[in-house]
């Protein structure tokens, strides 16, 4: 291919464009999140301050942002734990072959296709016929997981295809018992994915909306308490708020990014 | 959980030698790793969708619901042409979001996979792109009203430029909002799938098309968008399905200009009309699985995984 053309340059400035169009509506809310107290929700800026900050701290505030800031880090946790095991199992599983695997397989993909609105339709119909109480660690639960493993299954799919087996082989003919192997030669390895199947996890779940809800049940998790400001909040406070959640998100990309890497270069040099 | 630690000793006997003994557990090893994947994708994606499909034949009473076994729903459903064009207009949203993302999924990673030389860059630069998949989709629509408002900043460049002399409504809550909406939140599902086939493309299979005398267009057209072709159709699934089902993005960003079936189902689940909303689930859980089977179709994506 050819590096400096005309092309090139052409085929560059779009992604800038491209890149320009991702981030900047985020960069912009961020910016008009330091609004002054007289300030809108449009440019200008009518002073900088962390009023709307604060104001999202302050008990009048309408809804409940501690309270489902709160659920929604428990209910991301338990995703992430639970996204990160099962996918595990069911990757260790899929190396070999067993009746139902292809079945299994495909309902798991099913999870990525299905429109989330009618598992969200669905669960909350279930736990209605059944006579349950919808919650946010039960349906919520589920819905999060039908959303979070297909994409937790497909990267320890890639891993385990790339994984070396002879490495196992060389453990077991060292007399390592097929635990020891997993344990000491297998999870060392995988670590670093592991991780990121977490970050996937906790990520996705944190900021799911439409598989949440209609199986939520009474108490709102953050994405549920956003939107409903949307309809009725128009102050800069849901920038605050916005950028709050952002940064959060994007603090917690950074920070699994740093420990990966930093796991990578240990494996490096201790090999 | 899976009995993966338990499971893995059980293994011992799949080896023989030594540890003989366990070897009665190995056959059922796979079966215990895997099950909690079946339960949880058993008890909420299969029952959930059998529920749906059961409901939507039964019929409701002051707002109760009654189980029977009557067709009311599906006429209802698709006796309307409340119901078709909202399938219609649900259907070109998707069509034209497709064509959006697909060309700029497929120039950026285009540029990422051939352009990039140094493969850290090309990381960095792939992680930019994906990393919004991590943040929240609602935030990302809330974040066009500084630039699409009455008072936006497009608005006001507008009006600076003279293109204009006064703000226009119809950039914010209004169809074009949507569709922007659309292709913001989804082009990177068309720049990951597309940029992991093509990095995997031989790059001596360019070179000798070069050799052989193929220009950059014929490069293109013979070699990279055919061997590209496996990650389009992983990217046109998400994207065709994400919009099909989408009502958040309808309900936020249309101002109630534009329909979806999604948005449809989510009003009569509102006024606790369930059994119609139910027949309306299975009508476009059929529609969007017809779409996937006619994309499979098309092209075989399991090598891909």
């Amino acid at each position: 291919m050819e590096k400096s053309g005309p092309r090139h340059w052409l085929l560059a400035a779009f992604f800038a464009l491209f890149v320009l169009f991702l981030y900047g509506p985020t960069v912009t809310i961020f910016i008009l999140s330091f609004q002054g107290p007289d300030g809108g929700l449009t440019f200008p800026m009518r002073g900088v301050s962390l009023h709307w900050f604060a104001n999202l701290f302050e008990p009048q505030m309408v809804g409940d942002f501690a309270g489902s800031f709160q659920r929604s880090i428990a209910l991301a946790l338990l995703v992430m734990g639970l996204t990160v095991l099962i996918a595990l199992g069911a990757g260790l599983a899929f190396r070999r072959k067993f009746f139902g695997a292809t079945v299994l397989f495909y309902l798991t993909i099913a999870g990525l296709i299905v429109p989330s609105i009618l598992i969200s339709l669905g669960i909350g119909l279930m736990f209605n016929v059944v006579g349950f109480q919808p919650d946010w660690y039960t349906s919520a639960l589920g819905a999060h997981l039908t959303w979070t493993l297909p994409f937790g299954v497909l990267i320890m799919f890639a891993v385990f295809n790339r994984f070396d087996r002879r490495l196992e082989e060389a453990a077991r003919d060292l007399g390592a018992s097929p635990w020891q192997s997993l344990r000491f030669v297998v999870l060392p390895l995988i670590a670093p994915s592991l991780v990121g199947v977490g970050l996937f996890g906790f990520s996705l779940s944190y900021d799911e909306f439409a598989r949440t809800i209609l199986a939520s049940g009474v108490d709102n998790t953050l994405p549920l308490e956003i939107a409903a400001m949307t309809t009725n909040v128009t102050t800069p406070v849901l920038y605050a708020l916005g950028s709050l959640t952002t940064m959060f998100s994007l603090g917690l990309v950074v920070a699994v990014t740093l420990v990966v890497l930093a796991m990578r270069r240990r494996q490096r040099s201790a090999a | 959980m899976p009995a993966a630690p338990q499971g893995a000793a059980a293994t011992a006997g799949g080896r023989g030698r030594m540890r003989a003994p366990r070897s009665a557990l190995a056959p059922l090893l796979p079966y215990l790793q895997s099950i909690a994947l079946w339960l949880v994708m058993g008890i909420f994606l299969l029952i959930p969708i059998a529920t749906i499909v059961i409901v939507s034949f039964w019929d409701d009473q002051d707002y109760a619901l009654v189980p029977a076994f009557i067709f009311d729903n599906y006429r209802d459903a698709l006796g309307s042409w409340v119901t078709w064009s909202t399938y219609l207009q649900t259907i070109e949203h998707a069509v034209i979001v497709w064509v959006f993302t697909l060309s700029i999924g497929f120039t950026v990673a285009y540029f990422l996979s051939f352009h990039v030389r140094s493969s850290l860059w090309q990381m960095v630069l792939f992680q930019i792109c994906a990393i919004p998949f991590l943040t929240s989709n609602i935030i990302r629509m809330i974040s066009w009203i500084p630039f699409l408002g009455r008072n936006g900043l497009a608005n006001q460049a507008l009006m600076d430029m003279g293109i204009t002399d006064h703000p226009l409504e119809f950039l914010l809550y209004s169809p074009f909002a949507v569709i922007l909406a659309y292709v913001h939140l989804y082009a990177l599902f068309m720049v990951v799938p597309i940029f992991n086939t093509m990095m995997r493309i031989e790059r001596s299979l360019i070179e000798a098309a070069r050799d052989a005398g193929a220009g950059p267009i014929a490069v293109l057209r013979h070699v990279v968008i055919p061997l590209s072709l496996p990650g389009i159709s992983i990217g046109t699934i998400f994207v065709v399905t994400l919009v099909m089902g989408d009502f958040i993005t309808v309900q936020m960003m249309s101002g109630g200009q534009s329909a979806s079936v999604g948005l449809m189902m989510k009003n009569e689940i509102g006024l606790l009309q369930y059994p119609e909303a139910a027949a309306h689930a299975v009508v476009l859980l059929l529609t969007v699985l017809m779409m996937v089977w006619a994309i499979l179709r098309v092209v075989d994506i399991r090598k891909e995984l």
